[in-house]
């Protein structure tokens, strides 16, 4: 599996990560021998045959019993890096 | 008396008899913390210890004492404590302060423990080695050239040297089990679902696990029935009610022979193994050889789910709402800048991989074919867990290997989970127990045997690691 620069820079771009140059080349050629090595899997499953789906059941909980409002919200808000009153203050982007 | 060799047991037994106060006991292990700073276990000891104590002494002497009231505990750096920093060791979370408690930190509270402090790891516990904490490497007690193996290396290194009584971690593909075999104490990775996962910073949710250290089995047990249990907050979890199969006592040990030789396996670890197994024979136990195929397939499937789990649950952290922040001129660029600079490289090396195997062209060939495979290697371990009560393996390739050894090679530092990560792929229970010792440069490098067991099988892991402890006459 061939791994470009220009895949490492679509990559991170997806990821929201900026990325030096030099790492770029380091990640380049580990994504390409991690890959390389983890498609072994790709055998197993021609093995084996087509992929089976997990058995999925509905493990959620009710939606009820919620907390008295404001409880949690000054220590939520200390955290956040900027804030306007009782809201989390963001950049606008439109 | 020697900290060091102190157990729980003992401890509670010495504070319910007022042979000892909380607060010497507590004084002690702050002694042995300040002369081992060295190591870097902790990252932060709590300045409160000593009121923590005076609480945990009035529980006691109440008459209302659990067996885990007034035992001094480290806590791995992904635990939330509410009102303290939870780190996860990257520069992304320094100085978040957690909100509420993790529902492990919450029983452990119940019980009156003295939480000493939070431990060092690698960055949201990725790795194996603790050399990718954010605040640097924690060295092994045992030989301080080498690593005390990853990501709960704090945990593990903080219990080992004696600076605490207790410890928890979390384990994701090996991250309790393998520093505990390299630091010469028991790391227990409990079934998925037994333990609630609220509160732990998540790496990759359908793997992650909490689990103690201890000096003995019975420590280990004491921890685990502490913090096992029902969690409305974990969808995960397993209900109260939920039937958990009862083990008789195990008797049949079965021994993947081919998967514990496997390329790159430390002479040494298979010699000290085999010896363990005699040492099992010996004490009456049937050892079983199995042929498990799919466990070789374990690691590749983990560098699949795991890398495709941390890129979707590390999206969250974009120096919006909480953690590391840079100003860039627009949102985008905010969001760009906060996780290159919060994220290590490790870090920043996942979230690539796992949106590589994500991404539309890849998801069906990486992803789903390893989902297949995950079930596959389910199956294989149920079938085998037909014949065998508990399946045995070293718990690592080699002993501790040197800091800075595997650190610019990720594939040879992801080698070292072989054996570890498939009972994360299954969710079953696994512990490992202390095996032996190699000598190299002078040191003695401790090595670990590792016992898995069915879902919910705890009970046959603590079964067979008392009766290993026994049979090897493991002192601490």
């Amino acid at each position: 599996m061939a791994i470009e620069l220009k895949d490492v820079e679509h990559l991170a771009g997806l990821a929201r990560i900026a990325i030096s140059n030099e790492e770029k080349k380091i990640l380049q050629h580990d994504l390409e021998e991690i890959l390389a090595y983890v498609s072994q899997v790709t055998k197993v499953t021609a093995e084996f045959g087509a992929p089976t789906v997990g058995e999925l059941h509905n493990v959620m909980r009710e939606d009820t019993e919620p907390h008295a409002g404001g409880m949690f919200t000054e220590d939520i808000l200390n955290q956040a890096p900027a804030r306007e009153g009782n809201r989390i203050s963001v950049k606008k982007i439109l | 008396m020697d900290i060091r060799n102190l157990t729980i047991k003992e401890a509670h037994e010495m504070l319910v008899n007022k042979k000892m106060s909380v607060l010497e006991l507590a004084e002690e292990v702050l002694k042995v913390a300040e002369s081992t700073k060295d190591l870097n276990a902790y990252l932060e000891i709590f300045s409160d210890v000593r009121t923590q104590a005076e609480v945990a002494q009035k529980i006691i002497d109440s008459g209302k004492a659990t067996r885990l009231t007034g035992i001094p505990f480290a806590m791995k750096d992904n635990i939330l404590i509410k009102g303290r920093i939870a780190s996860a060791s990257s520069k992304m979370l320094e100085n978040y302060r957690a909100t509420y408690d993790a529902h492990v930190t919450k029983k452990l509270r119940d019980a009156g423990v003295v939480f000493i402090g939070r431990t060092n790891m690698d960055e949201f516990a990725m790795g194996g080695s603790t050399e990718n904490s954010a605040f640097g490497a924690t060295k092994n007690p045992h030989d301080k050239t080498r690593v005390p193996g990853g990501s709960s290396g704090g945990s593990a290194t903080a219990l080992s040297a004696g600076a605490c009584l207790g410890a928890l971690g979390t384990d994701t593909g090996g991250s309790i089990r393998q520093p505990a075999s390299f630091c010469g104490v028991i790391g227990l990775k409990p079934t998925y679902g037994s333990v609630s996962r609220s509160g732990l910073i998540a790496m990759a949710s359908s793997l992650d696990q909490a689990g103690p250290f201890a000096k003995t089995v019975e420590d280990a047990e004491i921890i685990f029935d502490c913090i096992k249990g029902h969690d409305p907050m974990d969808s995960t979890s397993y209900p109260a009610d939920f039937a958990h199969p009862k083990f008789k006592s195990p008797k049949v040990i079965g021994v993947p022979t081919e998967f514990v030789h496997a390329e790159g396996v430390d002479e040494r670890v298979l010699k000290n193994f085999e010896e363990s197994i005699e040492q099992m024979k010996k004490a009456g136990y049937e050892v079983k050889e199995i042929s498990l195929p799919a466990l070789a397939h374990g690691l590749s499937v983990y560098y699949i789910l795991m890398p495709a789990e941390v890129s979707s649950n590390l999206a969250r952290f974009d120096g919006v709402r909480y953690g590391y922040h840079v100003d860039g001129a627009n949102l985008l660029e905010d969001y760009i800048r906060s996780r290159g600079e919060g994220f290590g490289r490790e870090v920043r090396r996942r979230i690539l991989l796992g949106t590589y195997v994500l991404s539309s062209g890849y998801y069906d060939a990486y992803y789903g074919r390893a989902c297949a495979v995950r079930e596959m290697l389910k199956k294989d371990l149920e079938k085998a867990f037909e014949d065998v009560d508990i399946i045995a393996t070293p718990t690592t390739p080699t002993p501790a290997f040197k800091i800075g050894e595997k650190s610019s090679d990720p594939l040879q530092m992801y080698l070292a989970d072989i054996f570890t990560v498939p009972v994360n792929i299954a969710g079953v229970p696994a512990i490992s127990i202390p095996s032996g010792f190699v000598e190299e440069d002078g040191a003695k490098l401790p090595l670990g045997i590792q016992f898995i067991a069915p879902h919910f099988g705890e009970s046959a892991l603590f079964s067979v690691g008392k009766d290993f402890e026994k049979a090897i006459g493991y002192n601490i």
